[in-house]
């Protein structure tokens, strides 16, 4: 027991936790609106361009849809396959469909609401920070011992890693999904897994536990983006199917999302990411069972589907390397995937009788 | 794995129908053989195999396992009489050893083996060889730019990519001059083998990971002891309370080492209110002898710390309380003395005691209840352990009297006492009551029988001893595989060429192509990186020309030797195109 537990800063700590998803559910809500908005937009336009009788391409979709189409052809399209089922190849007549750049780079446009999303989200993570670091100050060790600080710490660097990426790409399509899946998960923390600081129990007092817990909250994180990712690549896919097919666009918001190509290149990238963070998750976890229980390997429930997870995405990363398994294919692994993190981390942990148990509650 | 994918599968409705109607010609056995390779390492059916794998892994977390909980196994198929031997039947129980499962993954590795092996002669070759020759239209590959040197520079096509090649070699590729004195002179580059290297060396050591840990489960051990304070452990088979040798283990290997339990220590957290009493520290004081002549060494065994001694890791994996009792028989004689390991059964140490005393004269007794460290009771009158720490010990305790049936040799469960056969002397329910002890009293069985008094409490911890030969293979194929994996991962395997010519006019003409194999898409970056340094190299103004631009292509229709004019459509590079290509 190197510490004291000190209760002050467990109640700060929960407070900037409060404070912190009440400034995310407003970021939401500007996610939201910047999506709303920026669909009706963009219909007024194409209506207007509709109405000057220029069927194939009109000012602003023109802009845009131009420059996707130049990019798709150019260098960056080139190399990506184009395996998609549904790849938007430029000319195929989807091309007014899309208006987000298919390299994900900020475009010339301001979109203010999404820029108040986004202040906000920073604003919040930063008010979620605080509330980690005063948490692992209160109990004076890393704040990852049990399942309602692994969630409020996974929570927060979900939302760290979204803004780093955002430095890079213009990933603000993403913003309602990230952000709703950090208020969910800071909500069950504070409601269905609060615990009070306190110390930690022998099995987790190792050195293993900062490097093992927080390569597995890294990966997780990266793993939900990509979640989000291949989630919007399929339903990009499918409105682009459709509107290819002459259908009504129904979606009108997806037009702010990028091809399902250029998702599925991204989340690919991700994903190879995560997987080696996976895959260090599972070695350092064996590193550790061997010296907390003296096997490195025990098919014990966790070690069950810590495996699990590590095969789904190997299978993924196999399936884009195969011919009729890339695009919606490997966008449905990499959902199955992060089901599985998400088993894994509720379900296993709670249910099911294992040696992780006192991780739990 | 294997490259080879079917391509061909696809085909429109009247072709497949032809081929349905077309007859087969018999494959003969050994023509069933090849199919049935080609089939087994075919990227498809790795891949379905991976995915199976993980979806038969399953189970082994829904039902209990016998490895892990033999007993929780034996009780589950008790409660559960309509299915439970039925999912025994389907190794359901077992199913990391089960035949279904190993079938799975044996055949996965089957398939990745049938396919790293070919994939290592032919990069072996590749590594070997030249890279491809240049192709006939470079404006064809994915990345492509030209590049003018004016007349006045002094540079003739031959001398442009005789510094182009060097240009490339100090950027890590692999570079073989073609025509160098010829009219169009050309080169090829490669770079990124380490990328198939290290994709042969990530599944390599898959199978080295496999390999390891069969040798364990060959020639390794493992085995439990519980030791009260005071305690010594010699590891001797009989040492071990229980043990649980490897396929190829022989006893001569186990070193007669010694381990003492001088004190166990535990701290609680007494300072947070959520997690009150919760223990937050263990420590054991023993002392080891590395042989029985070896000088004794002082210790500490912790959780996540363990010793390691003569080949073995000794592991703190539990702990109790264990009361001492003396027991006097009938006739006055003690028939039993020492500590009683209380088994733990819930909250702060509630824990069941179970004393069988079979020297005990004229009758055998047996002993079965609780042991509570801080004794309180509810207002329903029910017992519970109000702390963990020893505040208010109690031993709550029925006795019997009878013949106990140790006498015939058949083995039994320490922890449980067997009521069946034997006459009851002290419960609740009977006119002698319980037995209820604190320590240093004592009780009078009725009918005298004898006596039990409670003389103190020790303490008690629960070790693994474990032996496993492979761990440390295992762990360096671990490393290599990581290793490989990253290099697979982030390593591109790009080719580029480049061809000059020299204009009518005098300048210099320069075009390049490069190609990936693979996703990779820094390739963009790449051949803007390329056309830098070719202009650096010869002092051109790298943005002029942009790299798409036709117009300034010199002889754009003839770039290429005469007769690819006529080629049509389809890409003629040696590297074929760029489609998917098996990488992991």
């Amino acid at each position: 027991m190197p510490y004291g537990i000190n209760e002050t800063m467990g109640q700060y700590s929960e407070l900037f936790m409060l404070l912190a998803a009440g400034t995310y559910t407003v970021a939401f809500i500007a996610f939201a609106w910047d999506l709303a908005k920026s669909s009706k937009a963009l219909r007024a336009i194409d209506l207007k361009a509709a109405q000057a009788e220029d069927p194939a391409r009109v000012p602003v979709g023109a802009r845009a849809g131009d420059r996707s189409e130049s990019h798709l052809a150019g260098p960056a399209g080139r190399a990506e396959r184009p395996s998609s089922s549904a790849s938007p190849s430029a000319g195929n007549g989807a091309g007014g469909a899309i208006t987000a750049d298919a390299d994900m780079k900020y475009a010339a446009e301001r979109r203010a609401p999404a820029r108040v999303a986004v202040a906000l989200t920073v604003l919040g993570a930063l008010i979620h920070g605080a509330g980690v670091l005063t948490r692992a100050l209160g109990a004076g060790r890393v704040p990852w011992g049990n399942m309602y600080e692994f969630l409020t710490t996974g929570a927060f660097v979900a939302a760290a890693v979204f803004l780093l990426v955002l430095i890079r790409r213009d990933l603000r399509f993403l913003g309602t999904f990230v952000v709703g899946l950090v208020i969910i998960m800071l909500v069950a923390a504070s409601v269905a897994y609060w615990t009070p600081v306190g110390h930690l129990v022998p099995a987790l007092q190792s050195y293993w536990l900062i490097i093992h817990v927080s390569i597995a909250v890294l990966s997780s994180a990266l793993f939900t983006l990509t979640f989000a990712m291949s989630a919007l690549q399929l339903v990009q896919a499918r409105r682009l199917k459709a509107v290819a097919a002459g259908g009504t666009d129904k979606l009108g918001f997806m037009r702010l999302v990028p091809s399902a190509l250029s998702l599925e290149n991204l989340s690919y990238r991700i994903n190879a990411i995560a997987f080696i963070g996976w895959t260090f998750t599972l070695m350092f976890g064996a590193i550790w069972a061997e010296k907390a229980w003296g096997r490195f390997w025990g098919w014990d429930t966790k070690e069950v589907w810590t495996f699990v997870i590590w095969v789904v995405y190997a299978g993924y990363l196999h399936a884009r390397a195969t011919r009729g398994w890339t695009g919606t294919r490997a966008a449905w692994l990499s959902i199955v995937g992060y089901l599985c993190v998400i088993f894994n981390f509720t379900i296993v942990n709670q249910f099911f009788n294992g040696l992780h148990s006192y991780s739990g509650l | 794995m294997s490259e080879r994918v079917n391509v061909d599968k696809k085909s429109s409705d009247p072709v497949a129908a032809a081929k349905a109607e077309a007859a087969l010609p018999a494959l003969g056995p050994m023509g069933m053989l090849r199919w049935a390779w080609t089939q087994l390492t075919s990227m498809r059916t790795a891949l379905f195999l991976l995915l199976l794998l993980a979806v038969a892994a399953v189970p082994g977390s829904l039902f209990p396992q016998r490895p892990a909980n033999p007993s929780v196994v034996t009780q589950y198929i008790k409660d559960n009489p309509d299915y439970g031997k039925l999912l025994d039947t389907l190794q359901l129980y077992d199913v990391y050893s089960s035949a279904w499962f190993s079938a799975i993954y044996l055949l996965l590795f089957i398939s990745l083996i049938g396919c790293v092996v070919p994939r290592a002669i032919a990069h072996y070759k590749a590594m070997r060889s030249q890279p491809p020759r240049t192709p006939k239209r470079l404006s064809r590959l994915p990345e492509y730019g030209t590049l003018v040197i004016p007349a006045d520079a002094g540079i003739p096509a031959s001398d442009a990519i005789t510094s182009a090649a060097a240009v490339l070699k100090k950027r890590g590729y692999r570079v073989e001059v073609r025509d160098s004195g010829g009219e169009r002179p050309s080169l090829g580059a490669e770079r990124g083998f380490t990328k198939e290297v290290g994709n042969l060396v990530f599944h390599t050591s898959l199978i080295g990971v496999l390999v390891s840990v069969a040798i364990g489960g060959l020639f390794g051990y493992s085995g439990q002891r519980i030791l009260v304070e005071g305690d010594t452990f010699v590891n001797t088979l009989v040492g071990y309370d229980q043990f649980t040798p490897g396929t190829n283990f022989e006893s001569g290997r186990l070193q007669p080492y010694s381990v003492q339990l001088d004190k166990f220590d535990i701290t609680f957290d007494r300072e947070s209110e959520g997690k009150f009493g919760q223990p937050i520290d263990f420590s054991a004081a023993v002392t080891t002898k590395e042989n029985p002549d070896a000088p004794a060494r002082q210790e500490i065994l912790k959780v996540n710390d363990p010793i390691t001694l003569g080949g073995t890791s000794i592991y703190l994996t539990g702990n109790g309380y264990a009361p001492l009792v003396t027991i006097r028989d009938g006739d006055g004689n003690v028939a039993m003395q020492g500590p009683v390991v209380a088994k733990l059964q819930g909250d702060n140490y509630y824990s069941s005691v179970v004393i069988k005393v079979p020297d005990a004269k004229p009758d055998q007794l047996g002993f079965a209840g609780f042991f509570l460290p801080t004794a309180f009771v509810s207002n329903e009158g029910v017992s519970f352990s109000g702390d963990p720490d020893l505040f208010n010990p109690q031993l709550t305790l029925n006795s019997y009297y009878g013949d106990l049936g140790l006498d015939d040799g058949a083995p039994q469960n320490v922890f449980e006492l067997d009521v069946q056969d034997l006459t009851p002397l002290n419960a609740r329910n009977l006119d002698a009551g319980g037995i209820t002890l604190a320590p240093g009293s004592s009780y009078t069985l009725p009918d005298g029988k004898g006596t039990i008094s409670f003389d103190g409490v020790k303490r008690y911890i629960g070790v693994d001893i474990h032996h496993n030969p492979g761990q440390l293979y295992a762990l360096i194929f671990a490393l290599l595989a990581v290793a490989g994996l990253i290099l697979s991962l982030y390593v591109n395997r790009r080719r580029v060429w480049v061809r000059t010519g020299t204009h009518a006019d005098g300048r210099t003409m320069v075009e390049y192509g490069l190609l990936a194999r693979g996703e990779d898409h820094r390739l963009a970056a790449e051949a803007q990186a390329v056309r830098k340094l070719l202009s650096g190299e010869w002092q051109l103004d790298a943005d002029a020309p942009g790299p798409e631009s036709s117009q300034q292509t010199p002889n754009r229709e003839q770039d290429n030797d005469p007769g690819a004019a006529t080629t049509t459509g389809s890409v003629t590079t040696p590297a074929g195109p760029t489609g998917p290509e098996k990488d992991q």
